[in-house]
């Protein structure tokens, strides 16, 4: 069958294969190696390295999946993780030494793959095999008596019929005292495990390819925001090395709501939710707006992306005025949420407008409570009581360096505290709808109601909620899926088609009957060849008792 | 009483009913222990009936003469007791049980019962122990009780530890990936648990055969009434190979609903290396199987070890390591 030759179904080597040879030559080396490398042990002893190569990456955090776990651990480990790093431990399944073992490994597939495609090749159209001379040491060997009137020629063509209705490819025989068929069947075994391991090599190509071609971007949407599909509307962007902005298409997204609910019957999961789901309008360039909802689990599919949602939370409208009662800032700020019941931190950058640069440093609760020791908590991850309180410093934002900063975190260290916990005034705090003055008379600061109609003490429209979202776009996914389906396919013809061959040998007898020979032989794991040769027998005799000639019957005395 | 309190009451009468079928399995390896030495004094004709077949040029010979139906050569051979049937008997019995355990947290939880460490527990060994009652009807493999009902007690012991109340599911695994991705991975961790009780009596068998031949006598004799090794090789072969296909469909349905779910199909997150590496220890075993001088002891070592990262997965993976298949639900 043309396998590496250490295959258990091949010949061994004969003694003295090229292996022990003194001289081989640059090419007879050449020879060696490479029959080394695509031999079965070779495949073996690279795949059990494979399995160990990959263990560390599950130990260590990696900055493909986990870039905070990396930077933690740098932190906590800070003599051994620069000794790690050398040697790519946070960078495991794309470091020189895990690729350099699958490569490998795939070099010896290919060498390995090629050859027996074109003997398979071969094999398809070849007869199949003359039938041996002696049946009986085969697989389920079977003996039977032709009913009387059937010559050996005859048994044998019927026997064919047989063969061929159980889809097996025939080659009759004939020598001066017997007739044969010989059939082989479950060629597709072999071209399932040829498709397997090519689909295997697809499906790296592809996967090693795929992410070249896309991107995945984020950004932040708070309910009635928009954003258009272009390369500036992102918070952040990685394109793949060869993609091109042009390919943006610029469709508009926006957030019209997001609802969340919440378990409220089930005292064991209280507050947990159970449903987020992000209301959307899509509109396609040049086309009509269309509603669409983005869940978790269940990703909106347009313009050449796939849009997720990643993460929500609250983002309290704030409204600074200087003493004036001039507006110089107003917006809706997300804030990141710190716990499972939605206490929130954000931040607020004045740099304009008033008589100081100013930061506040606000905790949003949706359902505020407040600890034993003073300290606020949430509660409940709705907004059933919210409050607002905000830490105010004065002085330099650092903003003017010309070296990005997070918009979601403050250095104070070159600020002055006005009011925190700790100076004499305390921090602001603020239910919706709510004003307070600035510490210094810098102005005023305001927690905007988002529906100030509501009824008194109904807050659940208070405060507006944002939506994260990570628009990924990949042109190679469908690829990918058609090479896991042709995996998946030609594992299961491979392992579960048997391969086997069948004869079937007609024998005249010196007392004029004749005997018919059935027996198989497997390639391969072949559970079922024993009851397939003697069903074979059975449905043989049948037929040829169906077509016999009658002979009168005897009546017993 | 509500629903999940008759849930655990009814998994608890099943553990009760597995030690008790744990123990007649024990009992009937004992009996054939005796069996042993009552055949080996009154006489060693009994001895190898049914010889493996002789090989033929080419071909896989030793698969020849394995059908569907196992056949039992067995050195000595071994005829009915009343222990095992009980233990089949108590099996099935502490299967149903376990059934309406599953079933009745299922209607608890409104949701299928797999969703937390605790579940996960309670249905995978559901489904173990489905799965060797199956096989029971085509195969004799009894002699395989003391395992499946011991290591099911074991895992419903530990399940124990990661008990939880009954909630809702988090939107994150509110999916029909979940009900097909974990239910499928939970029916190849059957198969793979009998493939790995396979080996290992394989390997004992392999030993003893060895030791027949330097005329030594080994301790475990009960192995004399069980099939030869290379027919537990076949058989190990066969459940290991079932499990693998349906590992390869977990490992894809895992990768569609990662892409649905996060963005992307694969991620190299911690739970994806896992299934990755068992399912490469695998592809290996199969490999061993074709590869001249791995046949036989060595590549069972392979199932061993696979079988070992699949425990590892579920038990260590899933509570001790940091990743985004945060839902053992503690
Ligand atoms: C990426 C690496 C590989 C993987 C994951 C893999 C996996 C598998 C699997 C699952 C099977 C059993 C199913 C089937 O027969 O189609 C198999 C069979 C086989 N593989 Fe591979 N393989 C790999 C590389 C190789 C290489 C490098 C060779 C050549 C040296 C090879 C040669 C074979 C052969 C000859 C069989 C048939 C075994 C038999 O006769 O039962 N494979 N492989």
């Amino acid at each position: 069958m043309s396998r590496p030759s250490d295959h258990i179904d091949s010949a061994p080597a004969p003694a003295g294969d090229g292996i022990s040879q003194p001289k081989l030559g640059f090419v007879g080396t050449l020879r060696w190696f490479w029959r080394q490398l695509t031999s079965m042990r070779t495949a073996l002893f690279l795949l059990l390295l494979l399995a160990i190569a990959a263990v560390p990456g599950s130990l260590v955090p990696q900055r493909s999946s986990d870039p905070n776990g990396v930077t933690q651990y740098f932190t906590d480990n800070p003599d051994l993780a620069p000794v790690l790093d050398k040697i790519q431990a946070f960078d495991v399944y794309s470091s020189a030494w895990f690729s350099s073992i699958y490569l490998l490994l795939f070099v010896s597939l290919i060498g390995c793959v090629i050859p027996r495609t074109k003997h398979h090749l071969q094999a398809l159209r070849a007869k199949p095999p003359k039938t041996p001379a002696r049946l009986g040491r085969l697989a389920g060997f079977t003996t039977r008596t032709a009913p009387a009137g059937t010559d050996a020629a005859t048994a044998v063509a019927s026997a064919r019929t047989v063969l061929k209705q159980g889809r097996y490819r025939v080659a009759l025989f004939e020598s001066p005292t017997e007739f044969s068929v010989s059939a082989e069947r479950g060629y597709l075994r072999e071209t399932g495990n040829l498709v397997f391991h090519s689909a295997l090599v697809g499906l790296l190509v592809v996967v090693g390819f795929g992410s070249g071609f896309g991107f995945s971007g984020q950004r932040v949407l708070v309910e009635g925001q928009t954003f258009v599909n272009t390369l500036l509307a992102y918070d952040s962007f990685n394109p793949g090395r060869f993609f091109d902005d042009t390919e943006l298409d610029p469709y508009t997204l926006t957030l019209d709501d997001f609802t969340v609910s919440y378990e409220t019957a089930n005292l064991e999961a209280f507050g947990q939710p159970v449903d987020f789901t992000a209301g959307v309008t899509v509109t396609p360039r040049g086309g009509d707006a269309e509603p669409g909802a983005v869940r978790v689990n269940d990703p909106l599919r347009t313009g050449g992306t796939s849009v997720y949602l990643l993460g929500n939370g609250y983002a309290p409208t704030i409204t600074v005025k200087d003493p004036e009662g001039t507006v110089v800032f107003t917006d809706s700020v997300p804030f990141l949420p710190q716990d499972a019941n939605l206490t929130s931190l954000g931040i607020v950058k004045v740099p304009d407008g008033l008589a100081e640069q100013v930061g506040l440093v606000g905790f949003f609760y949706p359902t505020q409570d407040e600890s034993s020791t003073g300290s606020y908590f949430s509660s409940f991850p709705d907004l059933e009581y919210p409050v607002l309180t905000l830490n105010v410093y004065a002085g330099d934002l650092g903003l003017d360096e010309g070296v990005p900063t997070s918009v979601y975190s403050l250095d104070t260290d070159s600020m002055e505290p006005l009011a925190t916990r700790t100076s004499d005034i305390q921090p602001l705090e603020l239910k919706p709808g709510e004003t307070q003055e600035l510490p210094n008379g810098l102005g005023s600061v305001t927690f905007e109601n988002a529906t100030p109609d509501a009824e008194a003490g109904d807050f659940s429209g208070s405060v507006p909620r944002f939506a994260s979202f990570d628009i990924h776009h990949d042109p190679t996914q469908g690829w990918v899926l058609l090479f896991a389906v042709l995996v998946l396919g030609g594992l299961l013809t491979s392992l579960f088609v048997p391969r086997r061959r069948l004869w079937v040998k007609a024998i005249d007898q010196a007392d004029g009957s004749v005997r018919l020979e059935y027996a198989g032989l497997a390639r391969g794991e072949d559970p079922a060849l024993e009851s397939a040769v003697t069903a074979l027998a059975d449905r043989h005799i049948a037929l040829l008792e169906r077509s016999a000639p009658v002979v009168s019957p005897v009546e017993p005395a | 009483m509500n629903l999940n309190e008759l849930s655990i009451l009814s998994l608890y009468s099943a553990m009760a009913v597995y030690a008790l079928a744990f123990i007649a399995f024990s009992i009937d390896l004992a009996k054939r222990s005796s069996a042993v030495d009552t055949a080996d004094v009154e006489s060693a004709k009994a001895r190898s009936g049914e010889a493996t077949s002789v090989g033929s040029a080419g071909g896989t010979s030793t698969l020849t003469r394995i059908s569907a139906r196992m056949v039992n050569d067995a050195a000595t051979p071994y005829g009915r007791s009343a222990s095992l049937r009980v233990g089949v008997s108590l099996t099935v019995l502490a299967w149903g049980l376990q059934l309406v355990a599953t079933v009745l947290r299922g209607i608890a939880a409104e949701r299928v019962p797999w969703a937390n460490m605790y579940e996960f527990a309670m249905t995978g060994t559901l489904l173990i122990v489905t799965v060797y009652l199956i096989l029971l009807t085509r195969i004799d493999l009894r002699f395989l009780g003391t395992f499946v009902t011991g290591l099911v007690l074991i895992l419903l012991g530990i399940a124990q530890q990661y008990y939880v109340e009954v909630a809702p599911l988090p939107p994150a695994l509110q999916s029909v990936w979940l009900v097909i991705h974990v239910f499928v991975a939970s029916l190849a961790t059957g198969f793979f648990a009998l493939g790995f009780a396979l080996s290992f009596v394989q390997l004992l068998q392999a030993r003893r055969e060895d030791r027949v031949d330097t005329d030594k006598p080994g301790r475990l004799k009960f192995l004399k009434t069980l099939p030869s090794a290379v027919t537990l090789e076949n058989l190990a072969y066969r459940t290991n190979i079932i499990g693998f296909i349906l590992w390869t469909f977990t490992l894809m349905a895992g990768s569609i609903w990662a892409e649905r779910a996060w963005g992307r199909y694969w991620g190299w997150d911690t739970k994806e290396v896992w299934t990755f590496i068992i399912w490469v220890i695998y592809a290996g075993y199969i490999h061993a199987r074709a590869t001249r001088g791995w046949r036989g002891s060595r590549s069972a070592w392979l199932a061993i070890i696979g079988f070992a990262a699949v425990m590892f997965n579920f038990g260590v993976v899933n509570v001790f390591f940091k990743g985004l298949h945060a839902y053992s639900g503690l």
